[in-house]
């Protein structure tokens, strides 16, 4: 039961980068359980995916060849399979939408300790996780009670494995349910005339600007900064500008030379979308806003104040 | 139909908070109906207008404080609620398990077709509860939904499920179901003051883990928080003095450095 699996996960045919941070993650607690780490490697191009997968570190490689997209019930059962057919005990899986569509289900099905989004752990008598709380303004040490779990682990915080690994590889095929939940199509959203991912300075908006209204203040001063506009998901949730705005995990990822984050706090989610820009800057009331963690330059204040300001600067 | 909303009370620490032991302290927390599940209220009394769902009921788990949270779904148009409690949930940390239980027993009273919850809990991020609850509970499910239309006589849901990077998969889910809903799927309502008014009027049922068939063991949790502290910056911002004239001024001198000018 000392072996690790780490479930890698790709969509429209490539791997994603999270697989391979789910392999260092995987490495790490395999060395401390003094155990195996496998890989699974589930639908589409498995023998392909097998591959590159094979990343030093990597002991064996199951190259599951059920379907082509992501399906849960496949993804449940195939984990399923190989916890029954291996010496694999805990799971790791990265901490993704698909990700925590069958994560969960696979720690309630086989009885097992779930912790998602971990930042890092450590592995002694037991695994301790790290996680954040509070929409990251807190980082708190979870313990986790029984040697076997389940584990989510956030994009970004392990290096991606790299090299070429002697794993050996199985092809398996596995038995799962008829799925009630059938995948029709995907969809692209955020198109349009603006394509914030090639804007060399981003003015970025977030909830703190409180009325629609409001956002003219932004507009002017991305003006007198030659600036482009962006925006943090509650300001697109609420139809004040158009999906193709938005900054984040689930919007665009964009690496101007400057971010100006304007009443944004710092979210996750958000983070994960601009934290490669050159030059991040910050204005928020809130000095423990974790925006200022990731933060070049800050100012605490009140954007009211602040941006009127800012503007004069430039006009 | 009838459709189960699981809603949650969340903690959102002041600008300004001290941690006690392995939490923020009491005194330092504003508490609000989470925000994830606010647009689950909203879809199912949407359902409900529809004509769609005949029956809403919101279920919580939480201690007589958050009372005032659930009365906000029943403002909103929810029918009834459902709040358990017990000194179980005082002695730390719930696990997904715990929670799931927990529901579980709620669903086996109510026998919903559809169970709605928001994508995750703002305070703890677990974003975890739907999916293992349909796994217990034997229903389909549909993690992180921005888009849904129930066809009830062909028992199917069709969501898109968000994915990362602008991305919306388009998937037909059997009911009865579990759907996590992210923000953005509707636009949540504003309680009327007549909703506010038939809320008082409606039922909110207290119920303990003895009502439910449960005792305090069922709900053990497997996860213990042993420690909370502030993260270590990662970066070493210059943090900008002065008033609001003084910081644009330096910023001003910053952003040129950088090469910014219309
Ligand atoms: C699956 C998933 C995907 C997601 N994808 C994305 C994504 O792609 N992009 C994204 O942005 N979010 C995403 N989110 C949402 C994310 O979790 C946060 O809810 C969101 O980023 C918060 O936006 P915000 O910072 O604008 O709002 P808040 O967190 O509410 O922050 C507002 C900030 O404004 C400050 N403020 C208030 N008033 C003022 C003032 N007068 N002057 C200055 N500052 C002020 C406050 O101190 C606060 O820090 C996603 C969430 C999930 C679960």
């Amino acid at each position: 039961m000392s072996d690790v699996l780490v479930v890698s996960e790709h969509r429209r045919g490539e791997l994603r980068d999270v697989s391979y941070e789910a392999i260092t993650a995987g490495r790490e607690l395999a060395d401390a359980r003094g155990g195996d780490l496998r890989v699974a490697a589930i639908g589409g191009d498995v023998d392909g995916f097998a591959e590159d997968l094979n990343r030093e570190g990597v002991d064996a490689v199951h190259a599951v060849a059920n379907g082509e997209e992501f399906d849960h019930n496949v993804y449940q059962s195939a984990v399923g399979a190989l916890l029954e057919r291996t010496d694999a005990g805990t799971v790791v899986i990265p901490n993704s939408v698909n990700g925590l569509d069958y994560a969960p289900a696979v720690a309630e099905e086989h009885d097992l300790p779930l912790v998602t989004d971990a930042i890092g752990f450590e592995y002694d008598d037991g695994l301790t996780v790290t996680r954040e709380m509070y929409g990251s303004k807190v980082e708190t040490t979870v313990d986790v009670d029984g040697d076997r779990f389940v584990l989510t682990v956030r994009g970004g915080e392990w290096a991606p494995a790299e090299g070429v690994g002697d794993a050996t590889v199985e092809s398996v095929e596995v038995d799962h349910p008829e799925s009630g939940a059938r995948v029709t199509g995907f969809e692209e959203v955020a198109g349009g005339d603006v394509d914030i991912s090639e804007a060399d300075v981003l003015v970025s908006v977030g909830r703190g600007i409180e009325e629609e209204e409001n956002l003219e203040l932004v507009e002017e001063l991305a003006d007198a900064l030659g600036a482009t506009l962006s925006a943090s998901r509650p300001i697109v949730d609420n139809g004040w500008l158009p999906k193709n705005r938005q900054v984040g995990q689930s919007g665009k990822v964009v690496t101007p030379d400057v971010y100006i984050a304007i009443g944004i706090s710092g979210a996750v989610q958000h983070v994960a979308g601009m934290k490669g820009s050159d030059t991040i800057v910050a204005i928020n009331t809130d000095p423990n806003a974790p925006i200022f963690d990731i933060a070049d330059y800050g100012v605490v204040g009140d954007l009211f104040d602040v941006v009127p300001e800012l503007i004069d600067e430039f006009a | 139909m009838k459709v189960l909303v699981t809603v949650k009370e969340v903690a959102e620490p002041d600008d300004d908070f001290a941690i006690e032991g392995t939490d923020i302290a009491e005194a330092d927390l504003e508490y609000d109906l989470n925000e994830w599940d606010d647009y689950a209220v909203e879809a199912a009394v949407q359902l409900a207008e529809a004509g769609i769902a005949d029956e809403v009921v919101a279920v919580t788990i939480g201690p007589e404080r958050a009372e005032e949270t659930i009365r906000m779904a029943l403002a909103k148009g929810a029918d009834r609620a459902v709040r358990v409690w017990d000194d179980a949930f005082e002695e730390g940390f719930s696990d997904v398990a715990a929670k799931v239980t927990t529901f579980e027993a709620v669903v086996e009273a109510e026998e919903p077709d559809l169970v709605l919850g928001g994508v995750q809990a703002a305070d703890t991020g677990f974003g975890a509860t739907g999916v293992a609850l349909a796994e217990r509970i034997g229903f389909e499910h549909a993690a992180v939904v921005n888009d849904l239309e129930v066809d009830a006589d062909a028992g199917v849901a069709r969501v898109h499920r968000e994915l990362e990077g602008g991305v919306e998969e388009l998937t037909d889910v059997d009911l009865p179901a579990v759907l996590t809903v992210q923000t953005g799927l509707n636009e949540p309502r504003y309680a009327s003051l007549r909703g506010i008014r038939q809320a008082q009027r409606k039922e909110i049922d207290a119920k303990d883990l003895a009502d439910l068939g449960l005792s305090a063991a069922d709900v053990e949790s497997a996860l213990a928080i042993t420690s909370m502290y502030e993260p270590e910056s990662e970066s070493d911002a210059e943090i900008i003095e002065g008033d609001a004239g003084e910081a644009a001024g330096r910023l001003a001198e910053v952003l040129r450095e950088k090469g910014v000018s219309a």
